[in-house]
């Protein structure tokens, strides 16, 4: 597959045309801003997905706006594709290189512009890391809401990229809710500010199309984001079920109450024997399954809801039922659902991690028909999952030194994918399609759709530089993975070769 | 009606006679209940009527999720809601009983809740349309979190119906709160101003905040233990002891029907920055979310309201006036010059032919 990615022919980039983009950059970039040597090359090879690998023949490391500038007009000069990285912790393939084009790393750009305290708004650099804004904006007694896993290392240019979601996002949203305003250059090296510090901006939702877009529109160069007052009063609940459903149904039952917790994160069997191994944070590990669930506000709030839920969950068949006795034990159990990757990743010596989003009713028949599906491929699967709002994240245990083991995972996850389509779900939920999830994109959206995905691409970015080949597939490809969304049983594009 | 009639799929009706169109090359004006008819620049395009294309398609009350055709009036939407208790929190104005989904998702309003709750863009999670070409085409879906393809959903949102006939529109959905109150505060605009503002930085219940005549009147809304304590801590006094007659206030704020707006000037809806100053705009102004919406009755010049709100960190909507002025000075805040040509080329990409509501965002859409 790895071999495969691209079905459009990929040309590298020639050696001559290599080493004069090099001088051209070192006109204005320092020479340690400009990599073009093997060794300095490697650490960008892939991103978060690392069985992508591909060593790009330059990565540049401005730290300006001009320099961004500059080099995405000498890249549309020249007809070079540009990738946008931040830290690389994207695990769909969205900042691996390409062949013939630069990784334009914004790793440079890690300051904190600005806190405004009465405003509650940060502006900051993309480099900067995502937990980095709400420690700076903790001494005001703010934070930022959204808390991708990932927190401590992945970059909010990133975040914005992909959309990226956290434990807390049920109740405060993914990153397009909380981010205000970006500056980005587009291809035709152009300043353009999206979204503005007023609660509304006129003309379309630019916005809102730059989140998730996966840097294949524009490159992002500034943030404004929405700080959040900490809450008065934050307790957690842990929750032991015999079943995944009658947590499920503990769920169903808890939203449909009216409450909408901060926090609502379920784990499998494997997922709990795994983090409680790795974080000794005290779960049941004879539980079938498990949550947690985060209530906050003010303390009126908090204690009444508390109550509220506890019932709740005591009519749906729990097991175990505990609520931290203080903030200490409250993030120690966050901390085993936090470090649930790392902790799976102990048990094997590689997993995957899928990320679809389900309708939350059908929870129980698609892990069922993943329990078939683990049997059959002979492979263990770990279920962590942003229960509120059915983000599933399968973790398909594997070892690469296995021959054909990769390969049968990916064919497995592929299949996990199209059965979230099938339910009336998606195949991505938080994590982006990247390089990993083209051919699903094809289960997924009707020609149609593909066809206007790319329009809109060419509306920012008409020579397909930014990015290119990556998050939405050609109909090509689509035809080629033979697995076009039919519409009203015609085939699209009849005339469109077949392989 | 028959349940029948509230519930009829014409998408493909009206797919046939966006591809007359478009072979006529004949503009359409998208008519739903006309409620916000006033609102852009109007043309004489040939209308093509939504009200029929209407029905809840579906609702998970459990996954705070509804699905219903662009026809459905808002108020039947708001009313199957309320039977679940529950609601669309951005608090869309309907301005007329005849309000549809499609026309809410289009103008992409929100209420007095906005500051707090998030705007109509925050809720919307998919879509169906028919673009330029007459092609029917799905984006997103109904879940909440969804990052496959770009964000085509959002772009729908408030594009005032430029680039697509919307066909159905999927929303996230939120519990009505258990309990609310409003108090109501004697207090300078510029007190208010800042009192509305930190009143956002404090963990507390606050659901609307707006200054009007002298009075500041905050809502709070959520469990009703937390209403009380939270009340008990601030300013003001209640407005009533009846929630619903507390509720009403905000309605009337939403739907213009406070007696601020029985003027007969230039409506302008100004949006600016947390804690900007008045305006040194002539005329009467209203200050809803917490300051960052402002109604405007005023006679100043077009180019002096919008250059004060821009160089405010804002901008100035024309919301309602006569048709003569609207077409002179233009509704909508003009993006800026590169933004102008990312909105030219994006039209051009989802109507090529230029067949939805000319001229009603921009006057080059
Ligand atoms: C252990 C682990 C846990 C994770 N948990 C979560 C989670 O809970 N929720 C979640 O949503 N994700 C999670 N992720 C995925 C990942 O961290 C996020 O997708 C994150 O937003 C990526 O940020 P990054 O800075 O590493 O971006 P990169 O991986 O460097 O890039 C990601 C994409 O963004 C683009 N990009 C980066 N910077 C810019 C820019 N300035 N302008 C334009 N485009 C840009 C790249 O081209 C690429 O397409 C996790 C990853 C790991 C490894």
């Amino acid at each position: 597959m790895s071999t495969a990615l691209f079905s459009e022919p990929q040309t590298p980039l020639e050696e001559s045309a290599r080493m004069s983009l090099v001088q051209e950059f070192l006109k204005f970039l320092p020479d340690e801003s400009v990599l073009h040597v093997d060794e300095d090359l490697l650490p960008y090879e892939s991103d978060g997905l690392s069985v992508y690998r591909q060593k790009p023949p330059v990565v540049v490391l401005p730290e300006t706006i001009e320099q961004v500038q500059t080099i995405l007009r000498i890249c549309s000069a020249r007809q070079i594709p540009v990738v946008a990285r931040g830290a690389g912790t994207g695990l769909s393939g969205g900042a691996l290189p390409l062949v013939n084009g630069i990784v334009l790393g914004m790793a440079k750009f890690n300051k904190i512009v600005h806190i405004d305290e009465q405003a509650r708004t940060a502006v900051v650099q993309p480099g900067v890391r995502n937990l980095a804004i709400s420690e700076a904006a903790s001494d005001f007694n703010l934070y930022y809401a959204p808390d991708p896993s990932s927190q401590i290392a992945c970059t909010i240019g990133g975040n914005v990229a992909e959309n990226s979601g956290g434990v807390h996002c049920l109740k405060y949203g993914l990153t397009v809710h909380n981010v205000l305003q970006v500056k980005a250059i587009t291809i035709q090296g152009d300043l353009i500010t999206l979204g503005g510090t007023c609660l509304d901006s006129p003309g379309y939702d630019l916005l809102g199309v730059l989140h998730g877009s996966e840097g294949m529109l524009a490159v992002t160069v500034e943030i404004t984001v929405k700080l959040l007052p900490k809450p008065s009063s934050t307790k957690l609940l842990m929750a032991a079920f015999d079943s995944v459903e009658q947590a499920g149904d503990a769920v169903a039952a808890i939203i449909g109450s009216g409450i909408i917790p901060a926090g609502l994160e379920m784990m499998d069997k494997p997922a709990i024997i795994a983090a409680e191994a790795f974080a000794q944070c005290g779960y049941p590990t004879d539980a079938e399954a498990l949550f947690l669930c985060e209530l906050d506000g003010t303390a009126e709030e908090v204690a009444d809801q508390i109550s509220k839920v506890e019932t709740l969950i005591r009519n749906n068949g729990v097991t175990r039922l505990h609520v931290a006795g203080d903030e200490t034990e409250r993030l120690l159990l966050w901390k085993g659902r936090k470090s649930a990757f790392p902790a799976v990743g102990r048990l094997s010596p590689d997993y995957y991690c899928i990320d679809g989003t389900i309708p939350r009713r059908h929870l129980s028949t698609v892990l069922q028909r993943m329990n078939e599906w683990s049997e059959q491929y002979g492979l263990r699967i770990a279920n962590v999952f942003h229960a509120g709002d059915g983000n599933l994240h399968p973790l398909i245990l594997f070892d690469g030194n296995v021959e054909g083991e990769l390969e049968r995972t990916e064919e497995l996850g592929g299949k996990i994918l199209e059965l979230c389509v099938e339910v009336g779900g998606t195949i991505t939920g938080e994590h982006g399609v990247g390089m990993e999830k083209i051919n699903q994109m094809c289960v997924q959206f009707g020609s149609d759709e593909i066809t206007q995905f790319h329009a809109l691409k060419n509306a920012f970015d008409p020579d397909a530089l930014l990015n290119p080949g990556k998050a939405i597939p050609t109909l090509n490809r689509c035809a080629e993975f033979g697995a076009l969304h039919v519409h009203h049983g015609e085939l699209p594009h009849p005339d469109i070769e077949r392989f | 009606m028959t349940s029948a009639e509230q519930n009829q799929d014409i998408g493909e009706q009206l797919q046939q006679q966006v591809a007359e169109a478009y072979s006529r090359g004949q503009p359409l004006n998208i008519c739903g209940g006309s409620s916000k008819s006033f609102l852009g620049v109007g043309s004489n395009a040939h209308p093509i009527h939504t009200t029929e294309h209407r029905g809840i398609v579906s609702y998970e009350p459990t996954e705070l999720v509804i699905t219903a055709r662009s026809g459905t009036l808002l108020s039947t939407l708001n009313r199957v809601l309320a039977d679940q208790n529950q609601m669309l929190p951005f608090e869309p104005p309907a301005y007329s009983a005849n309000a549809t989904l499609g026309g809410t998702m289009a103008c992409a309003l929100s209420g007095p809740a906005r500051p707090y709750a998030g705007a109509a863009r925050d809720y919307a999670l998919g879509c169906r349309i028919i673009n330029g070409q007459a092609q029917s085409l799905r984006f997103g879906g109904e879940v909440m979190k969804n990052v496959a393809g770009y964000d085509v959903t959002r772009l729908m949102t408030g594009a005032m119906g430029t680039l697509g006939l919307i066909l159905d529109f999927s929303l996230k959905v939120l519990p009505l709160p258990e309990y609310q109150l409003t108090l109501a505060c004697p207090s300078s605009v510029e007190d208010a101003l800042h009192k509305m503002q930190a009143l956002g930085g404090k963990s507390q219940p606050v659901t609307a905040a707006a200054w009007i005549d002298g009075t500041l009147y905050t809502r709070l809304a959520g469990a009703r233990s937390a209403v009380i304590a939270s009340a008990a801590t601030l300013d003001g006094d209640p407005l009533t002891d009846d929630p619903a007659i507390s509720a009403q206030f905000w309605t009337d704020l939403r739907e213009h029907q406070h007696k601020f707006f029985q003027q007969s000037a230039p409506l302008w809806r100004i949006s600016v920055p947390p804690l900007t100053p008045p305006l040194e705009i002539k005329g009467d102004c209203l200050y809803d979310w917490a300051g960052m919406q402002r109604w405007l009755f005023s006679t100043d010049d077009a180019a002096t309201i919008r250059s004060t709100a821009q160089s405010a960190g804002g901008h100035a909507q024309l919301f309602r006036a006569d048709d003569q002025l609207k077409a002179l000075v233009g509704v909508f805040h003009p993006p800026g010059d590169h933004l102008m040509n990312l909105h030219r080329n994006i039209k051009q990409e989802f109507d090529p032919a230029g067949l939805f509501n000319p001229s009603r965002l921009y006057a080059d859409l």
